[in-house]
């Protein structure tokens, strides 16, 4: 099949790639872009794993094809931290233990990005509402709400 | 779960999109919208399109148009654009309540209104709002436009009355006069899963009294529909929990669930029972 | 002693391991690449059970891209997945699974053929290439149905398994009641976020082979692989890197992970595998599935007499490295907490045509807990005496400690419940979450119509069994420290358990401390992760180690500051006179550079500041706990939402409390998966049901309840040094018996629950049987 020249932008790097259309965003993105942070979970979005945010919006990676992203603004769970400046949802999970194994955690980082841009003053109610979008499997889930809340707050006071 | 082969196309005009479905339409090509149902259905090669007319490219048609008496919603629409009310009166309050329901925000961000009803899932909410309102569905081809009513669209699971070389590009639903209340319930196992079973309630209050009453269920059937039976109880009565209940009794009486190995008949059939009475005091209250 | 001032352990340190997977930087089985390598895609059965007549391979040789496609034949010389250590390995040999299916395929999802190829999506492409000609035969699709053939000749009724002590009949006779259950548990599993992965590559100068995407117990499997493929131990080396979740179904050895290295092998290019969704659920280890028909007898008392469970275990389609671990283990923890004067389990161990079974957290735990409470609770009700008195009267008692569990059976290793005091467990959780006053407002509000209810389960755990574990510490001139451990990091937070531990015995800096695990290349043994051992035996051998090189620190120092040694006290890696902190100091990376080889200050040492250490034990650490569940039901759809969950865990002693409650409250919500979600169905001819994950439920956040914790202290291990028991599983174990009791509770039947998950379809059911349906 014929391949497709596009052009990504992640986390502000511009990324000129070819590729064939049956290729999935995620796989575009780990595999031809090299970046490995965005994980891949169910392949059929259900985990929410890949979750990147495409425009500012989240959206799950495997559900579309890399193709599709031509000339998209992306952003990753590597483009969240400045330099050494942690994001503050970054360090609110690690201050509230709010990952385990870690694999869901960049999926659960963007999707809180995306929601808290979005919203920055979300009921807690729709909050776990659209936190409920993505699978943990080790945490239990009461961490990564307490984080999510944490870093809301500290993004809201600037 | 890789995809296998397709070529990709992305038509800038609407015009482009239909004449390159009606070149593909015989190897299996097929209009990429949202993408949400489509793309895992592909990873499970459970389809493999030999060509995806990618819309999202086509920028004229994520409009939601009022026009005369009717709310016209364009193939592009994603369901995202729903959470705030989309027109003034109770049809855009209706289209927020239902769509707080549809799966998680990652897919209402991409997901369409019109991809939602051209898959056909019984348990799709939008189709169960477009069996309830009696939507009109414009399907359009280079052979030209025809209309379709949504009780002769949905066929049964996952299959419609378009054609190959058919694009849904517009879905017409019907605006409510402002007297009209509703309600919307359904359940699932977890947030965002698709529902085992769904009522939507609709009808006009006049003088104390319904008129105008539509019972729609989803989740229930092989396609979502209507429940005239369940209808006529409500229609002239004056609201009141016996009068739900005995609606609800009806519509349970009358549907024929669809059964899985984990789910009897008679498990659906008390799910329509308890949720159309649920609706119906919702849209009483 | 867990008795001593701790400065470091128990407090709620942010984890070591956090930075790089906070930042998209971890290095997980799919984000390792090696240059030139080939992808593997195995075809897998779409048949529960055929004969396997043949397999062309000709059209996907063909396909522009694959290099070469293997099926059994091309790989005759390759024995079956060993068993890891079993005492009952030799009658179970006969069922284990060969690499590629051999003759029959007997579940769906058994591999047939690997297709290597230049690109995962070419390789998937090819495998359907690939045609199979194959003879279906009948389906076993349940173990409690007859027996069949597991091959001619040879019964799908892998063994008849006993476990017993005490007079068996007896007790039954005299007794002045009864209680006896019918009860299921379904299929479910670890399901971790992150599917299995497997990169082969070999190492032609050296010859060694190498496998990463390990994980569990690297040093196990490297050893079944020394058998397996006849190679020297220093010819293969296993390489864990970030995990992805293990709970107990990652990191055993399968079939895939041998055939990526035979493979790098005979191809000679490294050879990458990564399980796709679809597959791990018809591939990955599955667990649970077990049906008891249990009785428990009783004196007027309400004292247990005795009790006996025959039980059929759906073992699926083959035996795996475990071999019958998990029904062993179920037979020898179903008495729990409990004084049990005597005992008899009979376990029918059975083949199916479903995926093979093994462990999953809390192994026989999850399941007997929930038999054994399931009988408490119906016994307190036909007593008419509260549900909690009834386990009072039973619980054995902190003077009984250690408490010994020997069985008739020869061979069958007896349990020493090294400590514990259940009563007082019992008694603190009641008073910390003010079990009388919930009791009191949950009977208020059934009384307003409200379908809600209480439930509890009390159970035992086993952790930190030996045999035994080892570590070396090292301190370099610039002061950073290595723990070099054979442990294994799932997830849990091993390199922050690990690092405390070494900064409290060391007084050590905790931020200087870096964690190894999983590299077989980097020391010899390991006890990997597994069954709560990780804390207890690699945290015990690295604080022994941690010891060792505080002596030897404060030996240098007291020469450098000339004070004795016992006057000096290690803190944040400062050495310090104990009586005069601001007085004069030496760090540790100065020891360090007074210890280099070569240093003319030597003085007869042993250069570097470092030492190896070990842990040797025959004994197991056993914690315990307490669940208690609140539930509310639906009564129109049947849904059950957990309200809250309280977990009293008494672990002897606690190394990082944010961690600790970390285990306790994911491990509960993955019981509240088994309790009411989760479960692997199939058909009757075998095909499963569940392998999407819309189709197989994990717990979302919005089913997730607050899981309060209390932590308890109270019984240390005499086991080891510190006093340390295993946190990983106690917080699962007994959420089946508590939801069960909360639901009954909540209905008004006692009883009523007799099959897990319990769906809404299967609660409607229950509500129709008492007539609570409409």
């Amino acid at each position: 099949m014929e391949k497709h020249d596009i052009k990504l932008t992640i986390n502000g790097k511009v990324y000129d790639v070819s590729v064939e259309p049956r290729r999935t965003l995620v796989d575009v993105i780990r595999d031809q872009c090299g970046q490995t942070g965005t994980h891949s979970g169910c392949e059929h979005g259900v985990c929410g794993a890949c979750t990147v945010l495409l425009d500012g919006d989240p959206v799950r990676s495997c559900l579309m094809f890399g193709v599709q992203a031509n000339g998209k603004e992306i952003r990753t769970v590597e483009g969240l931290a400045e330099g050494k400046n942690l994001h503050p949802l970054q360090q609110a999970f690690t201050d509230n233990h709010a990952l385990q194994c870690g694999y869901c955690t960049p999926g659960f980082l963007m999707l809180a990005a995306g929601v808290l841009e979005k919203n920055p003053d979300i009921s807690d109610e729709e909050l776990v509402d659209a936190l409920s979008s993505n699978l943990c499997r080790c945490t239990g889930y009461a961490n990564i709400i307490t984080a999510v809340k944490a870093a809301a707050e500290q993004m809201r006071a600037g | 779960m890789k995809p296998a082969s397709f070529n990709y196309h992305s038509p800038s005009t609407l015009e482009e999109a239909i004449t390159l479905l009606a070149r593909f339409a015989e190897d299996d090509g097929r209009i990429l919208a949202g993408g949400q149902s489509l793309t895992p259905t592909m990873a499970f090669r459970l389809a493999r399109p030999g060509h995806l007319i990618d819309i999202n490219n086509i920028e004229d048609i994520k409009a939601v148009l009022v026009k005369k008496d009717k709310l016209v919603i364009g193939a592009g629409v994603r369901h995202a654009k729903f959470h705030e009310p989309v027109c003034d009166g109770p049809l855009g309050l209706l289209l927020s309540r239902v769509v707080e329901n549809i799966a998680h925000l990652p897919i209402r961000l991409r997901g369409t209104f019109c991809g939602s009803l051209a898959h056909a899932d019984p348990a799709s909410e939008w189709c169960a709002v477009a069996a309830t309102l009696d939507a009109k569905l414009i399907a359009k081809s280079t052979s030209g436009e025809r209309e379709i009513e949504a009780q002769d669209f949905f066929e049964t699971v996952m299959t419609t009355a378009l054609k190959e070389n058919e694009m849904l590009v517009e879905v017409h639903l019907p605006l409510l006069p402002t007297n009209t209340k509703f309600g919307f319930e359904e359940f699932s196992r977890r947030a965002g899963d698709f529902a085992l079973t769904m009522a939507l309630v609709v009808w006009e209050e006049n003088g104390g009294k319904i008129k105008n009453a539509r019972i729609g269920l989803g989740g229930v059937e092989d396609r979502p529909r209507r429940i005239l039976a369940a209808e006529e109880i409500l229609n002239n009565a004056v609201p009141s929990d016996e009068v739900f209940r005995k609606a609800a009794e009806i519509a349970a009486d009358n549907v024929d669930p669809i059964e899985d190995h984990a789910t009897p008949a008679n498990y659906r059939r008390d799910l329509v029972k308890a949720l159309t009475r649920r609706a119906c005091e919702q849209a009483s209250m | 002693m867990a008795t001593a001032k701790k400065r470091i352990l128990g407090r709620r340190l942010r984890r070591l391991e956090d930075p790089p997977l906070i930042n998209g930087k971890g290095r997980f089985a799919d984000d390792i690449n090696f240059p030139h390598q080939l992808h593997m895609r195995i075809l897998r059965s779409p048949y529960a059970h055929a004969e396997l007549i043949s397999v062309d391979k000709t059209e996907a040789l063909k396909v522009p891209g694959v290099v070469d496609v293997w099926e059994y034949k091309d790989i005759a010389d390759l024995g079956p997945i060993d068993f890891r250590a079993d005492k009952s390995a030799e009658e179970l040999k006969a069922f284990r699974q060969y690499c590629l299916a051999k003759d029959r395929v007997r579940y769906v999802g058994d591999p047939i053929a690997a297709v290597f190829a230049e690109d995962p999506y070419i390789a998937e492409d090819a495998v359907e290439f690939i045609t199979i000609n194959a003879d279906p035969l009948p389906v076993i699709s349940s173990a409690d149905q007859e027996p069949g053939e597991f091959k001619p000749g040879l019964s799908s009724e892998a063994g008849l398994l006993t476990h017993s002590f005490g007079e068996t009949e007896r007790p039954f006779e005299d007794a002045y009641l009864v209680v006896e259950v019918d009860l299921r548990t379904g299929r479910h599993s670890g399901v971790p976020m992150e599917t299995r992965g497997a990169i082969g590559v070999h190492n032609k100068a050296s010859d060694v082979l190498e496998l990463y995407g390990a994980a569990k117990i690297p040093h196990r499997n490297r050893d079944t692989l020394v058998r397996m493929l006849n190679r020297a131990p220093a010819k293969i080396h296993l390489h864990e890197g970030h995990t992805g979740g293990g709970f107990g179904i990652r990191g055993e050895l399968y079939p895939e992970d041998v055939l990526v290295l035979l493979a790098a092998e005979r191809l000679g290019r490294p050879v990458k595998w990564i399980e796709d969704r679809q597959e791990h659920m018809m591939a990955a280890n599955q667990g649970r599935n077990q049906h008891h028909m249990a009785q428990m007898a009783f004196d007027k008392d309400g004292k247990i007499l005795g009790m006996k469970d025959e039980f059929w275990h759906d073992q699926g389609a083959y035996v795996r490295t475990h071999g019958a671990n998990v029904p062993n283990r179920t037979m020898c923890m179903l008495t729990g907490a409990y004084r049990v004067p005597s005992f008899r389990a009979k376990c029918h161990f059975r083949l199916t045509n479903k995926t093979p079974a093994a462990t999953y957290r809390a192994p026989g735990r999850f399941e007997s807990t929930f038999v054994r409470e399931r009988m408490m609770d119906i016994a307190a009700d036909r007593f008419g005496i509260d549900r909690i008195e009834i386990r009072r009267r039973n619980l054995i008692g902190a003077d009984e400690m250690p408490f010994k569990i020997s069985f008739d059976e020869p061979g069958l290793e007896a349990l020493i419940f090294d400590s514990g005091d259940y009563l007082t467990l019992l008694d603190k959780a009641l008073d910390h979450f003010q079990w009388e006053a919930l009791e009191t407002s949950l009977a208020k509000r059934r009384l307003n119509g409200e379908l809600v209810g209480c439930g509890l389960g009390i159970f035992v755990e086993e952790s930190g069994k030996g045999p035994v574990d080892g570590a070396r510490i090292s301190v370099d001139n610039n002061g950073d420290i290595e723990v070099l451990t054979g442990g294994a990091s799932v997830g849990q937070g091993f390199e922050t358990t690990m690092g405390q531990i070494t900064a409290e015995a060391l007084g050590a800096d905790y931020n200087k401390i870096t964690v190894i695990h999983g590299q077989t290349d980097r020391i010899p043994y390991g006890i990997g992760a597994h069954a709560a051992r990780a804390t207890v035996m690699t945290g015990s051998a690295v604080n022994i180690t941690a010891q060792k090189v505080k002596e030897k620190a404060l030996d240098v120092a007291s020469e450098m500051l000339q004070m004795p040694a016992d006057t000096l006290e290690i803190e944040n890696s400062v050495v310090f006179v104990a009586e005069n902190p601001s007085g004069p100091t030496v760090s540790l990376a100065e020891i360090a550079k007074r210890l280099a080889p070569g240093s003319r200050d030597l003085g007869g040492r042993e250069p570097n500041l470092s030492a190896e250490g070990f842990h040797n034990t025959s004994e197991s650490a056993f914690p315990y706990g307490v669940h208690f569940a609140v539930v509310k039901i639906d009564p129109d759809t049947g849904h059950v939402k957990v309200e809250r969950f309280m977990v009293g865990y008494d672990v002897g002693c606690v190394v990082n409390q944010m961690l600790l409650e970390g285990q306790l409250v994911g491990g509960c919500v993955q019981g509240i998966g088994g309790a009411l979600f989760e479960e692997f169905s199939y058909s009757e001819e075998g095909e499963p049901l569940a392998v999407t994950l819309a189709d197989y439920l994990l717990p979302t956040m919005d089913c997730a309840p607050k899981v309060e914790c209390m932590v308890t202290e109270d019984a240390p291990s005499p086991t080891n040094l510190l006093g340390l028991k295993g946190g990983g599983e106690g917080g699962i174990n007994g959420v089946a018996a508590a939801i069960a009791g909360a639901i009954d509770n909540a209905i008004g039947k006692v009883g009523a629950v007799t099959q897990l998950p319990v769906t809404p379809q299967r609660m409607k059911q229950i509500l129709y049987e008492i007539g609570l349906g409409e």
